[in-house]
């Protein structure tokens, strides 16, 4: 089945009960109570092994998306496909998706090694090849030495980094990637820009990543999309 | 420069001072020179009794503890994450349960469960888990509320279950929360008095109903004074052992600034909100709804006799007991009103002194929080064994159990009053002085008209204590002056079905006053604690 798509989205509708900041495009109101949708039937399709780059201003739903992708949001409606199989009814821990989030919510009571090893672990590897792993892992994001560093001391960019290999570590079908790179000064910025492309390319990963910097979009994704265009 | 002047400060620290010295500090020291010998300490620790009484104290403490965790945890979880309609109605009765007298709780467990369980160790665990899981929900739900919900969705991602998200990711990051509730529930069911007096068999003491029975039925005042300060060096340990527990545990979690709240999204999280709400809910009430229950029931069939005829106990005519409860109503209204001016002046002579002082400020603090360390029981007993001769044989003065009640009762009305004084901006002071007014009259204009409103807190919080104590009032209260707890465990430990419809009846009005007392305190409170939305 290659040629099955990655990751598809298929005609997602989100409304939340609480408004939020609706989009811009937002025509077509499906909703009942009279909300408009955050995201209105939406679809979008990222080929096995592509990394694309979703552009958007803030509050215009990307993040719903990459979460309605993740399981962590129920859409209203429509469906969501990972190498053509429905998982829009599985939740979360059986998606086989991975996600990097904004602020990385590193988990602060474990070492480094056991952040990026938690993956492996629920995967049910044993401790030996789980330690061997994980070291693989932090060793290509450039913290051979780390293993044992609390994750609350860490830098910004070496936080990010373990948030990174933790959760390429699972080699996950999908990787979603909500704002990564924000926050970070400029130089570390640019650096881990490239880095992250490579790594993402050198994995083979199908990967979305939201982001509203063109630059960066450029920089790390094959493709970019406009959420508005969608 | 624009400091109040010494004066003003010893002044104003010199009642509180003299209270704490003459009513705490002095009873504690008799306790520990002249009862505690080395033929009590060798008799009363050499008695195998003595060891029964500390291991049960020990177990029911532990077994009491561990479940109220386990059961408390899922609604502290469910009324943290999630919004539902009759929520705060829920925790509101949760905190309700928990600022109810023992003896009232006791009671209510008493006329709730059936008469095979009642005077047992499973009614005593039972009204202890019902009884503390407000602490449970409070301090583990206010973690639990600001814990990112990233951070568990991070872990789906990963491939970690609900179950393996809840036991790796969640409780690991809530357990300083955890500790800390476990904490104060072990203190609290560690040092069960009134629970125990009501609902356990005649033989089944703890540490506190040992040394009751020591100092008042057996006549054992060296071995209720050595038991007395074993329990307080246990509770000094346990203490230490927790602070230095939640040290280690804690952990430098992102913390959300606003409540993670939501309203429950699938149908599977409504089921479950759904289910969870109406267990606690019915768990909570059952025992206050029983209560009221039991005060109209009579061998006959329904009947209102207890409530009307509360005033006249008598076994059959002519034969009375010794005990009225209206009597005892109007006897807790008296101690409460005087127990609640102590305490109030007290405390707000103490408050404006500590909020001014520095060092000996704190101090002054410190040492007026030790009677809330210091359980009731003891503070009971050492004042019965301090006042009994004379000059000082006040054992007979109207005012000693009013002290007593306002002893236990003032360290709350600080800790309401210092917070607010405290947070008063020094530089209205400073614009005072600049307009030409004193240390003395600025202190005045600036800072004393901050303490009302939290006194009127302080004020209601205090009668609410003093017409629920029981712990000190069962050595204090004399004959013909039984106060409503007094009189509620006297008639529940009698035979004959209308002392016990009226023991409960007389519970019902405690419950319903002091929840109406509590209401009233959150009402005042409420806009002095909502901060501004940011």
């Amino acid at each position: 089945m290659t040629d099955q798509p990655g990751l598809a989205v298929q005609n997602v509708t989100v409304t939340f009960a609480v408004p939020r900041v609706p989009r811009a495009q937002g025509t077509g109101n499906r909703d009942r109570s009279g909300t408009p949708p955050v995201l209105d039937d939406l679809s979008l399709s990222v080929r096995s092994g592509e990394v694309v780059a979703l552009l958007g201003p803030s509050g215009s739903g990307k993040s719903t998306l990459l979460r309605v992708i993740a399981g962590i949001i129920e859409p209203d409606g429509g469906r969501v496909l990972i190498h053509g199989v429905d998982v829009t009814r599985q939740p979360t821990h059986r998606r086989a998706v991975g996600m990097v989030f904004q602020d990385n919510q590193l988990f602060p009571h474990m070492s480094a090694l056991d952040n990026v090893g938690f993956g492996l672990k629920m995967a049910g590897v044993g401790r030996p090849e789980r330690s061997e792993r994980a070291s693989t892992w932090l060793r290509r994001v450039g913290l051979t030495g780390f293993e044992h560093r609390r994750v609350t001391n860490l830098s910004g960019g070496e936080a990010k980094r373990v948030a990174l290999a933790r959760t390429l570590a699972t080699e996950p079908a999908v990787v979603l990637l909500d704002e990564p790179l924000t926050g970070l000064d400029r130089e570390l910025h640019d650096q881990l820009a490239a880095e992250l492309g490579s790594l993402l390319h050198d994995a083979s990963a199908t990967a979305l990543l939201v982001t509203h910097d063109p630059d960066e979009a450029a920089t790390i994704a094959d493709r970019t999309v406009q959420l508005a265009e969608l | 420069m624009n400091r109040l002047p010494r004066w003003l400060l010893v002044a104003l620290a010199a009642g509180p001072v003299a209270g704490l010295l003459i009513f705490y500090a002095w009873p504690f020291v008799i306790l520990v020179v002249e009862a505690v010998t080395e033929e009590s300490i060798r008799d009363t620790l050499g008695r195998s009794s003595t060891w029964e009484v500390v291991w049960f104290t020990a177990w029911q403490a532990v077994v009491s503890t561990v479940v109220t965790i386990a059961v408390g945890l899922t609604p502290a979880y469910v009324l943290a994450r999630y919004e539902f309609r009759g929520r705060t109605v829920l925790v509101g009765l949760l905190t309700a349960m928990f600022v109810l007298p023992t003896v009232v709780m006791g009671a209510a467990f008493l006329a709730l469960l059936p008469e095979s369980l009642d005077r047992t160790v499973v009614a005593v665990i039972a009204a202890h888990v019902v009884f503390n899981l407000a602490v449970v929900v409070r301090v583990v739900g206010s973690l639990w509320e600001h814990l990112p919900t990233d951070m568990e969705a991070a872990a789906a991602t990963l491939g970690a279950s609900r179950w393996k998200v809840a036991t790796q990711i969640s409780l690991p990051l809530v357990r300083p929360a955890v500790t800390a509730a476990a904490t104060i529930v072990f203190l609290f069911t560690f040092t069960s008095y009134g629970v125990i007096r009501i609902l356990a068999a005649p033989g089944t003491r703890t540490i506190e109903v040992e040394v009751w029975r020591r100092a008042t039925q057996l006549g054992d005042v060296g071995g209720a004074a050595v038991l007395a300060l074993l329990q307080l060096a246990a509770l000094v340990a346990i203490v230490s052992w927790s602070t230095i527990a939640q040290r280690r545990h804690a952990q430098a979690i992102g913390l959300l600034p606003t409540s993670a709240r939501r309203r429950p999204r699938t149908a599977g999280e409504r089921r479950f909100v759904t289910l969870v709400a109406a267990v606690v809910s019915a768990v909570a009430a059952a025992p206050l709804v029983a209560l009221v229950v039991r005060s109209f029931s009579t061998p006959t069939g329904w009947s209102t006799t207890a409530w009307t005829d509360l005033g006249r106990a008598e076994i059959r005519p002519g034969i009375r007991i010794g005990i009225d409860p209206v009597d005892a109503i109007g006897n807790s209204l008296t101690n409460a009103a005087w127990a609640t001016l102590f305490a109030v002046v007290v405390g707000a002579l103490a408050s404006l002194a500590i909020a001014a002082a520095g060092r000996a400020g704190r101090a002054l603090d410190g040492g007026l929080m030790l009677p809330l360390a210091t359980s009731a029981v003891t503070i009971g007993f050492g004042m019965l064994i301090t006042f009994d001769t004379a000059p000082v044989d006040w054992r007979a003065s109207w005012w000693l159990v009013p002290v007593g009640h306002a002893l236990i009762a003032v360290p709350f009305v600080v800790r309401t009053c210092v917070g607010v004084l405290r947070s008063v901006d020094p530089t209205m002071s400073d614009a005072a002085a600049t307009l030409g007014a004193s240390p003395v009259r600025a202190w005045r204009a600036t800072v004393v008209p901050y303490l009302w409103r939290p006194l009127a807190v302080g004020a209601v919080l205090a009668a609410s204590i003093s017409l629920g104590e029981f712990g000190a009032t069962s050595f204090l209260s004399r004959s013909g002056g039984e106060t409503m707890p007094i009189a509620i465990e006297q008639l529940l430990g009698r035979t004959g079905s209308l002392l016990q419809a009226q023991g409960f009846a007389l519970a019902t009005l405690l419950a319903a006053t002091t929840v109406i007392l509590v209401v009233l305190v959150e009402r005042l409170q409420t806009p002095l604690t909502r901060q501004p939305e940011r």
